[in-house]
């Protein structure tokens, strides 16, 4: 039988940013709370040897064992769901920090358009302008309600930055100074002035300069040495939740973290959760604790299936459209690009840093008119120098054979005379795209996986074709001798590393029905219980979601506070 | 069978401390005679331990005689190692700008690779039932790299054998790459496995044994990023960041050990 432990104040699922943020603030008010992490203990002092591109690039050091727990696919609900058998489409994070440790840094904040997008849209074009089966929605939260938060966040990580001149409003300037600029930026940033563009620097959690935040916790600088995603920092010049949150949470006493404690069952009695059932993975004992209020933190599919095999919201059914948990997975159109080579220059291509870079969104959003366009929002176009590391990065000019002596030759000749630039374009939901329980297979605990059934639209062939024309526009105003960028986006495929920037299926709304949550990540199902990350966006903007998980995380942690004193729906 | 990896690869490591040697101890090159010493010395002749010259200090000399421990199978059986590094060469030949697979202990670098956790599937979802799938769902077979291996190398040696009749290690390099041209174009129809989807296999297993750190076999003395002007591991390019292309010598984790 399941050992009981004694009551908590709260019991957090999944310790990465969302945890570790709101595990910080709750203890900081005094509140006790336990962190149920299924992965190991993470430090600083175990990246002395991250320069190994093979081991966490390539093996996936890092990354969820798929072993364990995968989760499977299909294109659409006529053909059979497989397990995504090897890593591809995008990455799962595991252990202390989650994700958040091997990120690259990029941290946006979502445009005012990306929160009213419905409304937005039909008030400019009409309300035929969102086609039959696209299911975007407003948050039930505006970008200026949001914005306190997002300052909380960039505050907290050390963000550096400038301001973005076609973004939402700022009450404070970035906490530090923009990163370095290499070269091939200062060639972005030239020849997007030409034409006519709005450059602005990549806001980054890397650290331009040493900085303390608001918390006490003092970090170094960054230095450029070229791996960051799919790494941990061994500087800590990445924000992480390691060496930001987690350490100001264990230093309240309050904050009782447990690794290798992977939890199956939300459990739940009267529309209130009681607390949680987990399995301590090394000796496969099965534990509950239990807890006044239950935060779900974990990643947008374990958000998802912890909630389906809990029995706890309504599922989604894509037939009749009701049901909410599961609802409007939404991904990135990431492959519009055009890569550049350079006959008459190189640049220092093995250096950089993961959110090193230069943006423009002149074409994300609704930045421009999309009257003519047969498709809606866009994405964020930037040059990144990310660190090209030699065995993922071998760009040959189109045309060139795939190995051989041509290939050599020439794969050594561009190794620093290429650039790209890429674009990340959004993801609307459609009724037909969602999350469920697979019917066959099983992780090793003998539950369901995950089902994806997702394809690419319309709208994502005519965003990636534009999105790619636009990259190759600046490509070639960068004076590039040769361009090479998408013509066609293909189906979706689960083998070619794309983003990790899932997202839906617990979504965020201002009335249950059509949401999951309210816009303090409370259940409307269950008012004890929050459930906080990319699951909660109705769609995917065109930028990278973590600031904007943190943002939500931190208001999620003022509605636990709130709710905690005067109980009952905050909205 | 002759044991191929006790040739000239191995001599490689000590080729350059040589070198390192000769250069420590105020040799120049050119001003040597041409004979048994220098022949020695790079490694030219069969034996040329007893032919070392007599002034070098002993203690030098036995260091620069190490043997490269590496370089032993964990795998494959030697005939199948020298298929590996035939087709290796042939995808990343030795050209003027440098080494081969061959050189750089690509086909050691497989066969390690296939010994661990990589050849055994071990981080992968591997449960039943299988299906084939649609090819956008990815690999859904049940055979594990270290099987699929042994399966594509028995049938390029096959091929080779039906259309030369010869093992694919003895072919000309033009026959070689046609043989392996079929392989990845999947001219060639294999029933248990898709000789496309080996050769992809192959190719990036290549690319990885090139450019991984030497720790683990290929790249040997960094030769492989050298040849791309990639650094390898460095602690900071805080220096040269902002500036255009500098050349730096490459590193390796191993000096990361030394500086931590």
């Amino acid at each position: 039988m399941a050992k009981t432990l004694p009551k908590t104040d709260v019991v957090i699922v999944g310790v990465g940013w969302a945890g570790g943020i709101i595990a910080s603030e709750l203890t900081k008010s005094g509140l006790n709370v336990v962190g149920l992490e299924r992965g190991k203990e993470r430090k600083t002092e175990d990246y002395y040897m991250v320069h190994d591109e093979l081991r966490y690039s390539m093996r996936y050091e890092m990354m969820q064992d798929l072993s364990k727990e995968t989760i499977t696919f299909r294109s659409n609900e006529n053909i059979r769901a497989l397990p995504m058998r090897q890593y591809g489409s995008f990455l799962l994070g595991d252990g202390l920090g989650g994700s958040g440790v091997h990120w690259n840094g990029q941290t946006y904040r979502f445009l005012p358009y990306d929160f009213q997008m419905r409304s937005m849209t039909t008030e400019r074009y009409g309300k035929n302008k969102i086609p039959e089966g696209m299911t975007i929605r407003d948050w039930g939260i505006t970008y200026d309600e949001l914005e306190p938060y997002y300052d909380k966040f960039e505050k907290m990580a050390g963000i550096s930055g400038e301001e973005n001149p076609l973004g939402g409003k700022r009450s404070n300037p970035y906490p530090t100074p923009p990163m370095k600029k290499t070269p091939s930026m200062q060639m972005f940033a030239e020849a997007t002035k030409k034409l006519n563009l709005n450059p602005y620097m990549m806001p980054a959690a890397n650290l331009s300069e040493n900085y303390t935040n608001p918390d006490g916790v003092a970090r170094a600088a960054c230095q450029y040495c070229g791996y960051c995603e799919r790494y941990g920092c061994e500087y800590g010049a990445k924000a992480d939740p390691v060496v930001t949150v987690i350490p100001v949470a264990n230093k309240t006493g309050k904050f009782q973290i447990r690794t290798h404690s992977n939890v199956r069952r939300i459990l739940h009695k009267g529309g209130k959760a009681t607390g949680v059932m987990y399995i301590d993975v090394t000796t496969g004992e099965e534990i509950i604790q239990p807890a006044d209020i239950v935060v779900v933190t974990s990643y947008v599919f374990n958000n998802v299936r912890l909630l389906l095999m809990s029995e706890l919201g309504k599922p989604y059914d894509p037939a009749s459209g009701q049901g909410v948990i599961g609802a409007n997975y939404a991904y990135q159109v990431i492959k519009g690009s055009a890569v550049g080579f350079f006959e008459e220059k190189q640049f220092n291509n093995f250096a950089g840093a993961g959110s090193l870079g230069i943006s423009i969104d002149d074409y994300n959003g609704d930045n421009f008119d999309h009257s003519n366009l047969n498709f809606l929002h866009g994405g964020v176009i930037a040059l990144s120098q990310t660190g090209a590391r030699p065995i993922q990065n071998n760009p040959v000019p189109s045309g060139t054979a795939a190995w051989g002596a041509e290939f050599k030759k020439k794969s050594l000749h561009y190794a620093n005379r290429t650039l790209s630039i890429g674009a990340q374009g959004s993801s609307m939901a459609f009724k037909h795209h969602f999350l469920d329980l697979d019917p066959t297979y099983k992780d090793a605990f003998g539950d369901p996986l995950m089902r994806i059934t997702f394809d690419f639209e319309d709208q994502d062939r005519e965003l990636a074709k534009f999105l790619a024309e636009r990259c190759s526009e600046i490509m070639k105003e960068m004076g590039a001798s040769h361009v090479d960028y998408l013509k066609e986006l293909g189906p979706y495929e689960i083998m070619t590393y794309q983003s990790t920037h899932n997202t839906g299926g617990v979504i965020m709304g201002a009335e249950p029905g059509t949401s999951a949550i309210n816009n303090f990540s409370q259940m409307w199902d269950a008012d004890n219980v929050f459930v906080v990350g990319a699951s909660s966006f109705p769609q995917n903007a065109g930028y990278n979601p973590t600031g904007t998980v943190g943002a939500l995380a931190y208001r999620a942690a003022e509605g636990i506070l709130k709710y905690r004193e005067k109980g009952g729906l905050l909205v | 069978m002759e044991d191929s990896s006790s040739g000239p690869d191995s001599g490689q490591v000590h080729d350059s401390s040589r070198r390192k040697f000769l250069v420590n101890s105020g040799y120049v090159l050119g001003t040597l005679a041409v004979g048994g010493v220098i022949s020695s010395l790079f490694g030219c002749a069969k034996d040329g331990e007893d032919n070392a010259d007599s002034s070098a200090p002993a203690d030098d000399n036995k260091e620069a005689a190490a043997p490269n421990y590496n370089r032993a199978l964990m795998y494959f059986t030697q005939a199948q190692f020298r298929i590996v590094e035939a087709a290796t060469e042939r995808i990343f030949p030795e050209d003027e700008s440098g080494p081969g697979a061959k050189k750089l202990g690509v086909a050691f670098f497989i066969d390690h690779q296939l010994a661990g956790d990589w050849g055994f599937n071990g981080r992968d979802y591997m449960n039943p039932p299988f299906f084939a799938g649609e090819k956008e769902q990815g690999y859904q077979g049940r055979l594990k790299r270290r099987e699929l291996f042994d399966i594509g190398l028995r049938e390029l040696d096959n091929y080779s054998q039906t259309t030369h009749g010869k093992g694919f290690a003895e072919l000309e390099p033009d026959q070689q790459d046609a043989a392996l041209k079929a392989f990845e174009t999947e001219e060639v129809k294999l029933t248990t496995i898709s000789a496309g989807s080996f050769f992809k296999m192959l190719r990036s297993a290549t690319l990885e044994g090139v450019y991984s750190d030497p720790l683990y076999g290929g790249n040997l003395n960094m030769e492989g990023w050298r040849m791309r002007n990639y650094p390898g591991s460095q602690m900071s390019y805080l220096n040269i960041i902002e500036k255009d292309f500098t050349k730096i010598e490459p590193s390796s984790l191993q000096a990361h050990l030394a500086s931590h």
